[in-house]
């Protein structure tokens, strides 16, 4: 083959390669109604079931008022995913959380009816407590370098049982007034102000996530801790700081809860661990896909109580949640892995 | 092509070595005997009299007398000593019960045939390198000679592949023994290795491969040190004058005394303003330890002065190196040196989050805008910084996260295999990018067993040995082949 026709043939070559490299960067994957449907799916999902049981139940489905004090009772479920969602960015599980609020509720129960404590006081020494849990979970987590998962299942195990103790095994009711209106009984559009709460808190894990380095810094101790450290991140105060502001936030769904109820029990709260971690994974297949996400988790709670509360009206038993909140778990995070191509989960 | 026509064949009693540098195809050819790999139509291997198209399955393989021992060993740490020892039995073994008493009893008989004494019941993460190859040899040879006690004629062979690079001179002498112990009851053994000591010693007959081609087989006692050398980086040992790059007037930037890390030390050398110093050796010298233990990221003692400041390197976190004004690129490309499921932009931000954050914070069309424009400058192909890292090919992921620390402007750059699975065009790039760095005053670190590029960037490289430095090239003595020459003579042992 002679140079001519050498050269002509590289020219085409190169031309074909710069075509395809021409194709590839004005076409953004994630971007077309693919990534639109990844984004909003879980939206458009939300508003079908409303319109699928409203179909049945009209007048309670399509009422304001239902909605009004769904979105209110489920703020402390939302308080909590999102309490949750801090350790999972930064690769911890954190299993506490749970119970953590438990015992923030029966903490400013029994300080604030037995023991005489103003509100305000009681709920200062329940966001400690929490603080102390987070600390404890940190500690052995990062200290020991035990896996996250065992560690908080302890923990969270040992302080139901502090719970049982501080309670002496009963209910404490009589809360402070003072909470539950701040809570539950002022409105605002009909709406209990315990979810602008919720709401508010939202929009800062989504501003920490999304606008700040130290969301960043979270995000790739998360996905790859090596990379982090060898780019100057101090991994482990990252992974402390998130434990316990998870089990602060977590004291602070208590806190909502116990302003929700004005009375303490020492074992409902167990019961929300699940739906915080089935609206974590759900969350995190909306909005951002692939991350855990504030707006995310917010959706998935209410899409799932939206679910739970049209199913009530059907006249569905109470096991529905159950299955509701379990298959949701499940469901969303096979979604999710189809979203990262079924690769083996870290 | 990494192998073109290749063939060996191997005596019964026979220590067959088999000899080539990086990328001359050893590890190919093993691969294809051990059924990794599929060669062309047509090559086969004929085993005691019995011809078999190649690939062979493993069992089918063993069957016919033919084992392998690859450079991980294939032990499970956490399991005993007699758990490993009898792992192919229990997972294709027919028995129910574990009489474990037994086991151990049979363990230790093992064993003292082949003069060890390893507790059957110790857990196999606590033995020393040497015990570990010494056990999964003793495992390989038993489980050969458990699959072929029906054909007396049929004694084994056994390929080792680079068994020695990580051990101890006394070490080797008892591996040595092991092998001894193998060959006298009649089995073969395939020995690769790039140590050509080792291979002299132990080796009666070797095989050399270069560039995917059968160099020689020779015999070994036959054959002078040199002339193995020889035979290996494929030229006569007689020096041509290389080009590399002079500084005008050197000016110290950096110098780091005693040194010590697991695998170096200890050692000192300097570096000055604007050079690219090459660290090589062979796999196992501990040239490749010392990025990491100059930057704080590994356990390390010693101390590193840069611009007149000292620093005692237990002390220094990578986050003080960076501060100092040293940034590291580790070879791990999507482990350790960026994160393949976040965006491109994320990444390239990570170590400037600050400087990109304004009165109300980041934002992704800031961040990937700064992004893009590094990506222009490195020519990173396609330049979108939305995309996850791992969606560029290694070459583009690999300028990402060049230019991720090409950015904080770095006094002291360490990079350890800059170029490793990079395309040619890349490769250019990235030394293009590490040139201006040099340019610019910066001093760079480059550790490589690539010797092509460390001849074509370098202005001196640092040869390596049993964690010490054994020669300095520069100038006209800095070539590809002098380099190579270098690493291979440096394995003579003294004593």
């Amino acid at each position: 083959m002679d140079d001519t026709q050498y050269e002509a043939r590289i020219a085409a070559l190169e031309a074909k390669i710069a075509a395809l490299e021409g194709a590839a960067e004005a076409q953004p994957p994630g971007d077309g109604w693919k990534g639109w449907a990844e984004r909003y799916g879980l939206i458009v999902a939300w508003i079908a079931i409303i319109l699928i049981l409203g179909a049945f139940k009209p007048a309670q489905m399509f009422a304001w008022n239902s909605y009004a004090s769904m979105l209110g009772s489920n703020a402390m479920v939302v308080v909590l995913t999102l309490a949750l969602i801090i350790p999972l960015t930064t690769g911890d599980f954190d299993l506490s959380i749970a119970a953590t609020m438990g015992l923030s509720s029966m903490i400013i129960a029994v300080l604030n009816v037995q023991q005489g404590f103003d509100i305000v006081s009681a709920v200062i020494v329940a966001l400690a407590v929490g603080a102390v849990v987070g600390a404890v979970n940190a500690f052995f987590i990062l200290y020991f370098r035990v896996f996250s998962l065992i560690v908080t299942l302890g923990t969270g195990y040992f302080i139901s049982g502090l719970i049982l103790w501080v309670a002496d095994g009963g209910t404490v009711a009589g809360v402070s007034m003072g909470l539950i209106k701040a809570v539950i009984l002022t409105r605002v559009l009909g709406i209990p102000v315990g979810f602008y709460y919720a709401l508010i808190l939202t929009a800062a894990i989504w501003y920490l996530f999304q606008h700040t380095t130290l969301g960043r810094r979270m995000l790739f101790v998360g996905r790859g801790r090596e990379v982090a450290r060898l780019s100057g991140v101090n991994v482990t105060r990252v992974r402390a700081g998130a434990l316990v502001a998870s089990s602060v936030m977590a004291s602070f769904a208590g806190v909502l809860y116990t302003g929700m109820r004005g009375v303490a029990d020492p074992s409902s709260a167990l019961a929300f661990l699940l739906p915080a971690f089935a609206a974590a994974y759900l969350g995190s297949t909306a909005i951002y896909p692939g991350r855990f996400n504030a707006i995310g988790a917010f959706v998935a709670v209410y899409f799932l109580s939206t679910g739970i509360m049209g199913l009530n009206f059907l006249g569905v038993d109470s096991f529905v949640q159950n299955l509701f909140y379990g298959g949701g778990l499940v469901v969303a995070v096979a979604i999710s892995q189809l979203f990262r191509g079924r690769k083996e989960m870290g | 092509m990494a192998l073109d026509d290749v063939s060996l064949d191997v005596a019964r009693g026979e220590v067959h070595g088999l000899l080539g540098s990086n990328g001359s195809g050893k590890s190919t050819l093993i691969k294809v005997l051990a059924g990794f790999h599929d060669p062309e139509p047509g090559a086969e291997i004929t085993l005691y009299g019995q011809r078999l198209p190649l690939p062979v399955a493993g069992a089918e393989a063993r069957a016919r007398g033919l084992a392998f021992v690859h450079q991980n060993l294939g032990l499970i740490p956490q399991l005993s000593v007699a758990e490993n020892l009898f792992m192919g039995r229990f997972a294709t073994g027919s028995g129910w019960a574990l009489n474990w008493r037994a086991l151990h009893r049979e363990a230790r008989e093992i064993f003292a045939r082949f003069g060890l004494t390893l507790d059957p019941r110790a857990e196999v993460a606590g033995l020393t390198a040497v015990e570990q190859a010494l056990l999964a040899i003793t495992r390989a040879y038993e489980d050969l000679a458990a699959a072929t006690k029906d054909h007396a004629d049929r004694p084994g062979v056994l390929v080792l592949d680079e068994p020695t690079p990580f051990l101890p001179r006394a070490g080797v002498e008892q591996l040595f023994d092991l092998i001894r112990r193998c060959t006298a009851t009649g089995a073969s053994v395939i020995f690769v290795s790039h140590d050509v000591d080792e291979v002299r010693e132990i080796t009666d007959r070797a095989t050399i491969l270069r560039d995917g081609h059968l160099i020689d087989t020779v015999v070994t006692r036959e054959t002078s040190h040199d002339g193995f050398v020889e035979r290996i980086i494929g030229r006569n040992l007689e020096t041509y004058g290389g080009h590399a790059k002079a500084l005008d007037a050197p000016e110290a930037l950096a110098r780091v005394t005693d040194l010590v890390t697991e695998a170096v030390g200890p050692v000192a050398f300097e570096l000055h303003k604007g050079e690219i110093l090459g660290l090589t050796g062979l796999i196992g010298s501990g040239f490749d330890a010392v990025p990491a233990a100059l930057y704080g990221a590994a356990p390390a003692s010693g101390r590193l002065t840069l611009d007149g400041r000292g620093q005692a390197l237990a002390m220094q976190t990578p986050a003080e190196a960076l501060a100092r004004g040293i940034a590291y690129l580790p070879a791990d490309r999507l482990g350790a040196a960026g994160v393949g499921s976040l965006s491109i932009g994320d990444n390239i931000a990570l170590p400037v989050l600050a400087k990109l954050s304004s009165a109300l914070g980041l934002t992704a069309s800031r961040i990937n805008a700064h992004a893009a424009r590094l990506g222009q400058a490195a020519g990173v192909r396609p330049n979108r910084p939305a995309l996850p890292l791992e969606a560029l090919s290694g070459g583009n992921a690999q300028k990402v996260v060049l230019a991720k620390w090409l950015q904080v402007s770095p006094r002291l750059l360490l990079l350890d295999e800059p170029t490793q699975g990079v395309d040619v065009g890349a490769r250019q790039a990235i030394w293009d990018a590490l040139d201006l760095a040099a340019e610019g005053g910066a001093g760079v670190l480059v550790a490589s067993t690539d010797y092509d590029q460390l001849a074509a960037i370098c202005h001196r490289v640092l040869i390596f040995a049993r964690g010490g430095i054994v020669a300095e090239l520069s100038g006209r003595d800095l070539t590809k082949d002098t380099i190579a020459e270098h690493c291979f003579r440096s394995m003579s042992r003294v004593g």
